[in-house]
């Protein structure tokens, strides 16, 4: 069996909503170089809805393949729903990840969670902080 | 074009290697313990691999112990000596900090059983420093046991220094050739080495044989009993065919060593030279000190696994230190012992050059990193905080 299934490989080989969003309305930046991988995600938002989505990876084949389909799966959706992404359904999406990759899917669900909250932030929205936990990355810890 | 630059990793069987075991699969299958004479081939098809393995480092056919690779030789030199030194009231090992984890791990169960282990820097160009070892070794040593050369990055440590020196103090040493042996001239006699392991898989023998070599005073301890095979030091019924194909693949690579490295050595140079253009790329460990065949770099601002799938699809096969590929968080503890940063660490590329490939795959090699690497800069945002000057370049 191959390290990854199908559908990581053609969206690490074909990553969807790649780049960055010069008028992103929200960036979310997650993970730590130092551990191998950062996310940063860019959406644009008109009216409650993320109207574009874009993403810069730096990180192993499973990290580019989990935030591109991550884009795909808030792009044109309702804030309240990206919020609700979870990392499982990125996984479900992929076909799975193996397991020692699945820190990866994680990252995408905090990528979307981040530029959401910098969204809330930028436009004065008020959230409730509960809905945005901060999570430490262990083994990280300088 | 498919590249096979993973030959630190693996090798293919060598036609020689091939032929020479193949009938000890077919028409020879007796078994070398038996009596009758049917069995008698397969008794002195190995006595002649021990000859003829004993003469390609200098030894005595009786010093050589066939093992199921380089692994177990590791396992089983380290403990023997720690256990019987231990005896002696002597429980204080040496090594360093980037040996393969067959000696490192082994280290650090004795550890955790009360031995003492000194790891030693190897400095930035992965060379350790003979003043080092010699202020290391102490009344209690038991055991020196020092890499011949690097696996990931490729550096030769000064192993017949190292040998006269425990030779004089009278500690004994140990090294682990794995990565030398059929690449590089190995005198076990003139480098005072008193134990060696190799495997058979690094010079084009088949996987799962390998050697242990002990010097005749040396004593050791079986890590497998069960058998009087092997002098009774390593008990099992002999893998005759991959025993003779060990030998046939060490012999062959013996006898071509100098036109295999005339070859190879042309072959890697073009390669650092290249991929060295690609702006912040540093070459990993001395030049000066280094096997042939082995290259490792680091590109700044990527990740290892993903600089692997993409050179995979291009069909070139090689091998990364990042953590991604190792599965765990931390990188190559061996670009970590040479000091670099996790971050740049993690944009390592180890390709190992053997003597069946040719120029042209190199080119291709060097037309495919440099896309590559662009290619996944221009995806991270590493690599644009790099750019912008928001984050030092480290290399």
């Amino acid at each position: 069996m191959a390290l990854y299934s199908e559908k990581v490989m053609d969206h690490f080989q074909n990553p969807r909503n790649v780049g960055k969003l010069d008028d992103a309305d929200g960036i979310g930046e997650v993970g730590n170089a130092k551990c191998g991988d950062i996310m940063r995600m860019y959406i644009k938002v008109d009216d409650g809805i993320i109207t574009d989505c874009k993403f810069n990876t730096f990180g192993c084949g499973s990290a580019i393949a989990t935030s591109s389909m991550a884009t795909e799966l808030i792009k044109g959706k309702p804030l309240e729903d990206a919020l609700k992404l979870s990392n499982q359904a990125v996984v479900e999406a992929l076909d799975g990840l193996p397991a020692y990759k699945l820190h990866c899917s994680v990252l995408a669900e905090e990528a979307v969670r981040a530029a959401v909250k910098d969204y809330y932030d930028k436009h004065g929205i008020a959230y409730d902080p509960k809905d945005f936990p901060i999570h430490d990355c262990e083994g990280c810890q300088d | 074009m498919f590249v096979y630059a993973d030959n630190a990793a693996t090798t293919s069987v060598s036609k020689t290697a091939l032929d020479a075991m193949l009938p000890y699969l077919t028409e020879q299958y007796g078994n070398p313990s038996s009596l009758y004479s049917f069995a008698q081939h397969a008794t002195e098809a190995v006595a002649q691999a021990r000859a003829d393995v004993a003469a390609c480092i200098g030894a005595q056919p009786r010093e050589i112990y066939f093992t199921s690779g380089g692994s177990e030789a590791d396992n089983q030199a380290i403990f023997s000596a720690a256990r019987l030194g231990a005896k002696k009231g002597k429980k204080h090992l040496i090594s360093t900090k980037f040996e393969h984890h067959a000696v490192l791990h082994t280290l650090s169960r004795l550890e955790k059983e009360g031995f003492e282990v000194t790891l030693l820097d190897v400095h930035e160009d992965g060379v350790v420093r003979l003043e080092d070892v010699e202020a290391a070794i102490r009344e209690d040593t038991c055991l020196v046991t020092i890499m011949f050369a690097n696996n990931e990055i490729g550096t030769v440590q000064p192993i017949a220094e190292i040998g006269a020196l425990c030779r004089a103090k009278g500690v004994p040493f140990h090294t682990d050739a794995v990565q030398a042996v059929g690449h590089m001239p190995i005198d076990v006699e003139k480098m005072n080495i008193d134990m060696l392991s190799m495997s058979g898989h690094k010079f084009h023998a088949p996987k799962g044989v390998g050697v242990l070599y002990v010097r005749k005073n040396i004593p050791i301890l079986n890590l497998i009993e069960g058998g009087a095979q092997e002098r009774g030091k390593r008990a099992g019924t002999e893998n005759v065919a991959g025993i003779v194909a060990l030998a046939a693949a060490l012999k062959e690579s013996v006898e071509n060593m100098e036109a295999n490295t005339a070859k190879i050595i042309p072959m890697r140079d073009k390669l650092f030279a290249e991929l060295s253009k690609i702006p912040h790329s540093k070459i990993n460990g001395s030049l000066e000190h280094h096997v042939p065949g082995t290259v490792n770099m680091c590109f700044e601002g990527i990740e290892g696994e993903s600089l692997l799938l993409m050179l995979d699809m291009n069909g070139i096969c090689a091998s990364s230190g990042s953590a991604c590929t190792s599965g765990s968080l931390d990188p190559s503890h061996v670009l970590l012992s040479l000091g670099l940063p996790h971050e740049v660490a993690h944009g390592s590329l180890r390709l190992s050059i053997g003597e069946y490939n040719t120029m042209e795959q190199i080119d291709h090699i060097i037309a495919t990193v440099p896309k590559v690497v662009d290619y996944l800069r221009n995806m991270s945002p590493v690599w644009d905080e790099l750019e912008k000057g928001q984050r030092p370049h480290l290399i």
